[in-house]
């Protein structure tokens, strides 16, 4: 069973957004996404600087047999991406909700927060087998 | 609810990702596929293939009825328990599949196919022996498990002490019979180990005993990295009812002495024998980050474009490879279009990793 923090809010396409303070939002994918995924190998993050449109292609995460993209949950700039993952997405698995985190994005339409999950209606989405 | 194997419940019960493979429900991994690939590198892991199709050909024709089936020759089988891979040709001269025979004696070989193409491998040879004294068995009472890595045989010979002297014996690529059990130093892995066939009511205490030993359950996941480490061609990826075994790398299993033995799709090959095919498959080895997936395309500076056939993140390696049938005239760099991007990729021979050791 897969562990949502209720702090977070959710994308139906399985990444999550907290909340930094200031506009600032941490992006990543969800314990249960990288489950289904398995063993990451290679992690592609978006540009520090790129301009996102709520739903836009972010980056991809590959494990060994797929890729998957990664959708932006919000528009915004892109202001910071996790580096270290370069050389070890296995992160990505291991703490999906820390130290896996994937970019920060400085939000530029606060009113698409209402358009995302909290932590109870992802789990009924995850339930719901979408 | 797909079809299973007898191993289904211990897969369940060892805690196996069960996911559908082509009509199956397989365990795609236990936990981590990258520690199964790992496991089976470095010690010694188990796959159930028991999936996989046991066909026994007996018969006063059996012999020369496989000698007319397969582009490979079975004449050249004369110790019982030899083993021989060759590929099951249309008379275009395209795989309809890959397979391993087994030589018994002149009147009985042990057939192997995979499981995705069983139905059709069955009609196929059926339809292929007419005027042939042969029957075609579907074998059901038997199970296959394959043991894979350094540790593997030694792991089984603890298991089974009753079958190790003759097991150690055992030449690679060769298969003995022991007790309603069949021991084959054959795989699909690049490393050293067995292919079992097991009694059906035996699979509970020997899959228990297997992991007493240390031997580790691996899934269907590991299975396709470890394979395309070891260079080894997966039908419907690598090759297909449209390819040739020129084509796809098999050329080494056309027996094309006698010139006189018809095999089925003989004609056909031998044109494009002399006109020289036009594709080759050939390794691709990723030198920067980023990972070769099936169909993408590959482009051949100067000469044409190609297609990745099989693609992974390699775990022994820690980079990107692939097969892919490309134009003959390929140099030693081609580009491959991930996402957009072109990417540089070597060419190499296929074949990346062997007894735990980059080949490269």
């Amino acid at each position: 069973m897969s562990n949502y923090p209720s702090e977070l809010r959710y994308a139906k396409s399985h990444e999550w957004l907290r909340d930094d303070g200031n506009g600032l939002y941490t992006v990543g994918i969800t314990e249960h996404a990288q489950e289904l995924l398995g063993d990451l190998v290679y992690v592609e993050l978006p540009e520090v600087g790129a301009e996102l449109n709520a739903g836009d292609s972010a980056g991809v995460v590959e494990s060994v047999k797929a890729a998957s993209d990664i959708y932006a949950p919000v528009s915004g700039e892109v202001v910071a991406v996790n580096e270290t993952l370069a050389d070890a997405p296995e992160k990505v698995n291991k703490e999906p909700f820390k130290g896996g985190w994937l970019f920060k994005i400085k939000i530029s339409e606060e009113a698409e927060l209402d358009d995302l999950l909290d932590a109870d209606g992802y789990a009924e989405h995850v339930d719901s087998g979408e | 609810m797909g079809q299973r194997t007898p191993f289904y419940d211990i897969h369940v019960a060892a805690g196996g990702k069960i996911v559908d493979f082509g009509g199956w429900d397989m365990p795609l991994h236990y936990g981590s596929q990258l520690e199964e690939h790992h496991i089976v590198r470095q010690d010694a892991g188990m796959f159930d293939v028991s999936h996989m199709t046991i066909l026994d050909v007996r018969g006063p024709d059996a012999k020369d009825y496989l000698r007319h089936l397969l582009a490979n020759d079975v004449a050249k089988l004369k110790e019982p328990g030899k083993a021989l891979y060759s590929g099951m040709l249309n008379e275009l001269g395209g795989v309809v599949d890959d397979l391993i025979v087994y030589y018994r004696n002149d009147e009985y070989y042990r057939v192997v196919v995979n499981a995705s193409t069983r139905d059709k491998d069955i009609a196929w040879m059926e339809n292929q022996a007419q005027g042939f004294a042969v029957s075609i068995e579907h074998n059901r009472g038997l199970a296959m498990l394959a043991i894979q890595g350094p540790n593997a045989r030694n792991k089984v010979h603890q298991v089974k002490p009753q079958f190790a002297a003759e097991a150690e014996k055992l030449g690679v690529f060769y298969g003995v019979e022991l007790d309603g059990w069949f021991i084959a130093r054959t795989g699909y892995t690049g490393e050293d180990g067995y292919e079992i066939m097991i009694p059906l009511h035996e699979i509970k205490s020997f899959w228990d005993g297997l992991i007493a030993a240390g031997v580790r359950p691996c899934g269907l996941g590991a299975r396709d990295t470890l394979r395309l480490e070891a260079g080894m061609n997966l039908y419907g990826s690598d090759m297909d009812e449209s390819i040739s075994p020129l084509e796809a790398n098999m050329g080494w299993t056309i027996a094309w002495e006698p010139a006189d033995r018809d095999f089925v799709g003989r004609k056909a090959l031998e044109v494009e024998k002399a006109e020289g095919p036009k594709r080759k498959l050939v390794g691709l080895v990723f030198t920067d980050k980023g990972i070769p997936r099936a169909h993408m395309k590959v482009v051949v500076p100067g000469v044409g474009e190609g297609e990745i056939t099989s693609g992974t993140f390699s775990p022994t390696l820690q980079q990107g490879i692939a097969m892919a049938r490309v134009p003959c005239a390929v140099g030693s760099e081609v580009q491959v279009e991930v996402r957009g991007k072109l990417l540089p990729a070597k060419v190499v021979k296929v074949g990346f990793v062997r007894n735990g050791k980059s080949v490269l």
